[in-house]
Order: structure tokens, then C-alpha cells, then sequence
């Protein structure tokens, strides 16, 4: 009846997910991204599109291989353990160059860990996960509409470059309900000559595989997709800027951790500390340039995570250590209050905090 | 409203049941003596009637929620003493169900004997602006999933037409005139309107029933 509609993240992400074209879905129930499974399972079918739940979460991405190597859109979310479960089927389907979506609802961790959100899987996405040379593309949203935008264009990238997007969620983007608009525009259609389509009018055969019997062949494939990942570090990395006109002290923060930060920053400025944030919105390319910019204009840097302190080192190297680099957070399912932060950035501001 | 001892609150999930029930409970027992409020959610570990704890104390409501809510214990869990639902007579009933039919499961064992005693509101939250019951089909077959497996008749609507935060008070409005289309298919009455106390101005008051909704506070994230 209206043109906003009030969604959770989860099921937000799965009807961006239809609208992006995904006709397949493959996955395996897991706290919090169960609604994701629920609502692609009740949509699919009415859409004429295929939902599995797979027997475990190796097989539904191994699942997601074969329909991506077929040329369709397809998707499978999971949170953290699950996410460790399917990296080998990710390393694969990076190996073999193909398009897919793999949404992660983060958890807390490691191990089993708990059901309460946590952004301690950023090694995972960012720095492997699986084996061999490659890069997801990575993608955090901070709001339930983002939850839609980066879904609809983690599919349109991944198509675009040939390789998986990962949506990089967590519990509470998961969970919690905001009004969106699903007016999302047109699907970009590409060319997929490398698509096992059958032989059709092409001359041979279309192969998709990891395999190589040659280490100059493989070297070449690794050196090729790198080639690409260049463009992508050029032309894809999206960021947002908060309040950093004018600010001394920078925070750096992604996904839930922004929406937290971005209150500390308004506290914070009423207590007369100047600060602002740089808020990546893709962590993989990673807003580099953004970043060694602002080291040029700010005194200091926070990078505020819902873990241990997995993306900070990022921003050092991403301003060469030329300004300090402090860190805040909390793990293992705890949210911080945005008051937490302000009494970090006090502890900066007088001196009395240590530098990452 | 207020007038019977059982009030079992269903519907399609994230239609703010919990919202509902909890000031729904406070509402009551600003009236009544020995409110108790039973949350029956097997579904959701999340958006807990927990979270209202300390309003639902200072108002003098007793909580009987399972103790694994809100907790890393991700099972589908009552409280033992969701039982004195039906089984204290003396005491009013607010019962908050997880969403969908799936939700509705937990009632079922429950449902004889409301329907023995005969002094309950069964009644489903409407929420027009979540996707799966923008149109009245939708609505309709989400009221027929509970009612298949909570195996309680609903007895009426709650309109609590919402876009969140952005909620205004036209929405309210809107939401009213889909209940009520809802409301002659059905038969149900519409029992009442929720709508959170800030945005009530002089359309709202014209609406006769009215629940005023102070939302739960999660977190300054949200």
C-alpha cells in the first residue's frame, strides 16, 4: 500500500536478493540468519525460482557452484561457524572464477561461540578464509536499506568482475526492522560465454574448474585475476563521511559499529571534541586513498569494531603509520554504548590513551 | 479492551506483538489488579518482552518469560509457569506468541482450555506496511496459518500500522482503513489501534480506540 515497507534485515536482504534476479538458493539454518532461509523458502517457489536446504553448509555452497557455473545468479547466507564450513566451497568458486553472493549474519566466535552480533569475522572475509590467492569482493551495511542496496549490487559486481561478493552483516542488521524502499532499478544483464549452458553454437567445450595440471598455468590464472582485482581496488570502493570537515580525531568503523560510533561522534562534539568518521562501506577494495587523505588533515585515528581488533591494522597500512591509531571494542556478543567510545575518545583527546 | 481475563496477542512476525503486548499489559494493570504477562516466543531469541522488564516491574507486571531470552541459548524454551495462563484464574493474562503459525505452535497445548473458560481476546496485529500482509490475501493467509495451528478463533484485529521510526500519523490512518477492509472480510472486530504516543495528534484522537505505544528501548544504535 506504501512505497516503504517495513522490513528485518534478513528478510530485506533475500527479496533485494529476487529483485537482483537470484532464482537459486542454497543454504542451511543457523542463528541469526534463519529468516533469510524462511522467506527465500516460502518467495522461491512463487517466483518459479529453487530453494534447497542442503543436508550441511559444505554442500549448499558446493550447490551454489554448479548454478553459478551455470550462469545464474545464486545466493547462500549463513553466520560465522557456517561461514567457516563453507570456505573451502569459497576458495573454489573463487578459483574457478565465478559470481556468487554469500551473505554473512556474524556471530560471536570463535568456535561455536554465541547468537549475538559480532564483527570478528573480518579476517575470515578480508584475509582468506579459504585457501589460495584471492580477494572477495566485500560489502558491510550499516542500515536495513543499505542490507537491500549492497545485496542487489554485490550481485551486479560479482557478475561484473567474475568473481563472489560476500555481504558482510551481523546480528543486529540481521535482526532488527527498519522501513526500506524497494525500488531498486534495472538488473544489469552480462555476457557469460564460460557458462556450462551446453555446447550449443559455440566451438568447445565450456570448462569450470580450479584444477590446474601446470604451476605456470596456475601462476597465469592467480596473476590474471589479480589483474582485475587492480581494477576493482580502482573503480569500486565506496565509503561514507560523517562529520569530517573540521574533525582532529577520525574514527574508522563499519556495519553496526558506525551506527554506534555515529552517536558517540554527536555526544562527543558536545563535549567539544572534534571528531568525525570514515565509514567504509566496502572493506574489500578498502578505502585506502580516503583514508591517507584524511591522515593528512586529522591528528589521530579510532578504528571502533565489534571484535578484538581485526581492521585497525588496515588502517595503519592504509596511512603508512603516518598519524597514531588507536582501537575500541568489544567481542563475543557484547554491543558497545556509544558513551563507551566518548570516554575512549576523552582518553585520546587528553593524552592518556595508547596507541594500537 | 481490558474487559477479558485471557489477551493472546499472534500475527504475521515482526508486526510488533511484543510492542503491543507489553503496552497492552502496562495499560491493563494501571486498571487491574495481578497482570501477568506470559511470552510464548519460541521463535525469536531476539526483541525480547525481557527487554520492558523494568517497565513492566515498576507497573507492577509479573513477567514469565523463559530464562534462556535474550541469552546465547538458542532453543525453543517456556517457562514452567506459562501454565498459570490458564490455570490461575485469578490473575490477567497477557500472552505475547512468536510470529506466524510457526509461533503459533506454542499456544496449541493451551488452547482447550481458553476456549473452555471462554473469557479471552485472541487477537491478531496487522501491520500493512510489512511486506508479506500489504494485501488482504496475504493477511488472510497468514490469520488462517495461526488459527490452523494455535487452534484458537481469533476474536478480533489490532491495527498497528507502522514504518518504525518513520512512522506518521497519516500511516495510522491508512493502516485503520486496510484493518477495516480486513475487519468486514473476516468478520473480526477491530479491537484497537496501537500507535506510539508521539505521533498521536487529531486525526489519531478521532480514532475511538486507542493503545498508546511507548516503544521498547534496545540500544542507542537502533
Amino acid at each position: 500500500m506504501a512505497e516503504k515497507v517495513l522490513m528485518k534485515g534478513n528478510e530485506a536482504l533475500a527479496e533485494a536478493a529476487i529483485m537482483a534476479g537470484c532464482k537459486y538458493y542454497f543454504g542451511y539454518p543457523i542463528t541469526p540468519q534463519t529468516e533469510v532461509a524462511a522467506y527465500m523458502a516460502k518467495r522461491m517457489p512463487k517466483i518459479g525460482g529453487t530453494f534447497l536446504q542442503a543436508e550441511s553448509e559444505v554442500a549448499a555452497i558446493n550447490m551454489v557452484l554448479g548454478v553459478a557455473a551455470c550462469g545464474k545468479r545464486v545466493m547462500t547466507s549463513s553466520s560465522s561457524p557456517g561461514i567457516s564450513l563453507k570456505s573451502e566451497g569459497i576458495s573454489y568458486l573463487a578459483g574457478c572464477e565465478l559470481p556468487a553472493l554469500i551473505v554473512n549474519v556474524q556471530r560471536g566466535g570463535p568456535g561455536l561461540g554465541g547468537i549475538q552480533p559480532s564483527q570478528s569475522d573480518y579476517f575470515q572475509a578480508l584475509k582468506g578464509g579459504g585457501h589460495g590467492d584471492y580477494k572477495l569482493i566485500v560489502l558491510a551495511p550499516a542500515s536495513i536499506q543499505e542490507m537491500v542496496d549492497l545485496t542487489f549490487k554485490g550481485f551486479d559486481l560479482a557478475d561484473k568482475y567474475r568473481m563472489p561478493a560476500m555481504l558482510l552483516a551481523d546480528g543486529t542488521m540481521g535482526q532488527m526492522m527498519e522501513p526500506v524502499s524497494l525500488e531498486l532499478g534495472e538488473v544489469k544483464e552480462y555476457d557469460k560465454p564460460w557458462a556450462t549452458t551446453g555446447r550449443d553454437t559455440h566451438e568447445g567445450r565450456n570448462v569450470v574448474n580450479s584444477l590446474s595440471l601446470s604451476p605456470a598455468q596456475l601462476e597465469e590464472w592467480n596473476l590474471n585475476r589479480y589483474e582485475r582485482y587492480k581494477i576493482v581496488e580502482r573503480d569500486e570502493v565506496m565509503y561514507e563521511e560523517f562529520m569530517m570537515e573540521d574533525a582532529d580525531i577520525c574514527i574508522v568503523a563499519f556495519g553496526i559499529a558506525a551506527r554506534i560510533a555515529k552517536n558517540a561522534i554527536m555526544n562527543a562534539r558536545k563535549r567539544g571534541i572534534k571528531v568525525g568518521m570514515l565509514r567504509p562501506i566496502t572493506l574489500y577494495p578498502f578505502p585506502k586513498e580516503a583514508l591517507k587523505k584524511a591522515a593528512s588533515k586529522v591528528k589521530s585515528f579510532l578504528s571502533v569494531e565489534l571484535n578484538m581488533g581485526q581492521m585497525v591494522d588496515d588502517v595503519k597500512l592504509a596511512i603508512n603509520c603516518s598519524k597514531p591509531v588507536y582501537f575500541y571494542g568489544r567481542t563475543g556478543g557484547v554491543l558497545m554504548t556509544p558513551d563507551e567510545v566518548v570516554g575512549k575518545l576523552e582518553e585520546i583527546e587528553k593524552g592518556d590513551a595508547k596507541e594500537w | 479492551m481490558f474487559d477479558k481475563r485471557v489477551t493472546v496477542f499472534m500475527g504475521h512476525y515482526g508486526s510488533g506483538k511484543t510492542f503491543v503486548a507489553v503496552n497492552y499489559a502496562v495499560e491493563l494493570a494501571k486498571r487491574k489488579k495481578n497482570v501477568s504477562i506470559y511470552d510464548l516466543d519460541i521463535v525469536n531469541p531476539y526483541f525480547r518482552t525481557v527487554d520492558a522488564n523494568k517497565t513492566l516491574e515498576k507497573y507492577g507486571v509479573e513477567l514469565v518469560v523463559s530464562p534462556f531470552a535474550e541469552t546465547n541459548v538458542d532453543i525453543p524454551a517456556m517457562n514452567a509457569k506459562s501454565y498459570k495462563m490458564v490455570d490461575d484464574k485469578l490473575r490477567y493474562a497477557v500472552a505475547d506468541i512468536g510470529g506466524d503459525d510457526r509461533g503459533a505452535l506454542a499456544l496449541g497445548r493451551f488452547s482447550d482450555k481458553i476456549k473452555e473458560e471462554n473469557n479471552y481476546d485472541a487477537l491478531f496485529v496487522l501491520n500493512p506496511f510489512r511486506p508479506e500482509t500489504r494485501t488482504i490475501e496475504g493477511a488472510l493467509e497468514i490469520k488462517e496459518e495461526i488459527e490452523r495451528t494455535g487452534k484458537l478463533p481469533f476474536t478480533g484485529i489490532v491495527n498497528n500500522a507502522n514504518l518504525g521510526k518513520e512512522t506518521t500519523s497519516l500511516d495510522v490512518v491508512k493502516g485503520l482503513e486496510f484493518a477495516k477492509k480486513f475487519s468486514t472480510i473476516t468478520g473480526l472486530p477491530i479491537k484497537f489501534t496501537a500507535v506510539r504516543r508521539d505521533i498521536i495528534d487529531e486525526k489519531i484522537q478521532e480514532i475511538k480506540q486507542i493503545l498508546p505505544i511507548d516503544p521498547i528501548k534496545y540500544g542507542d544504535w537502533l
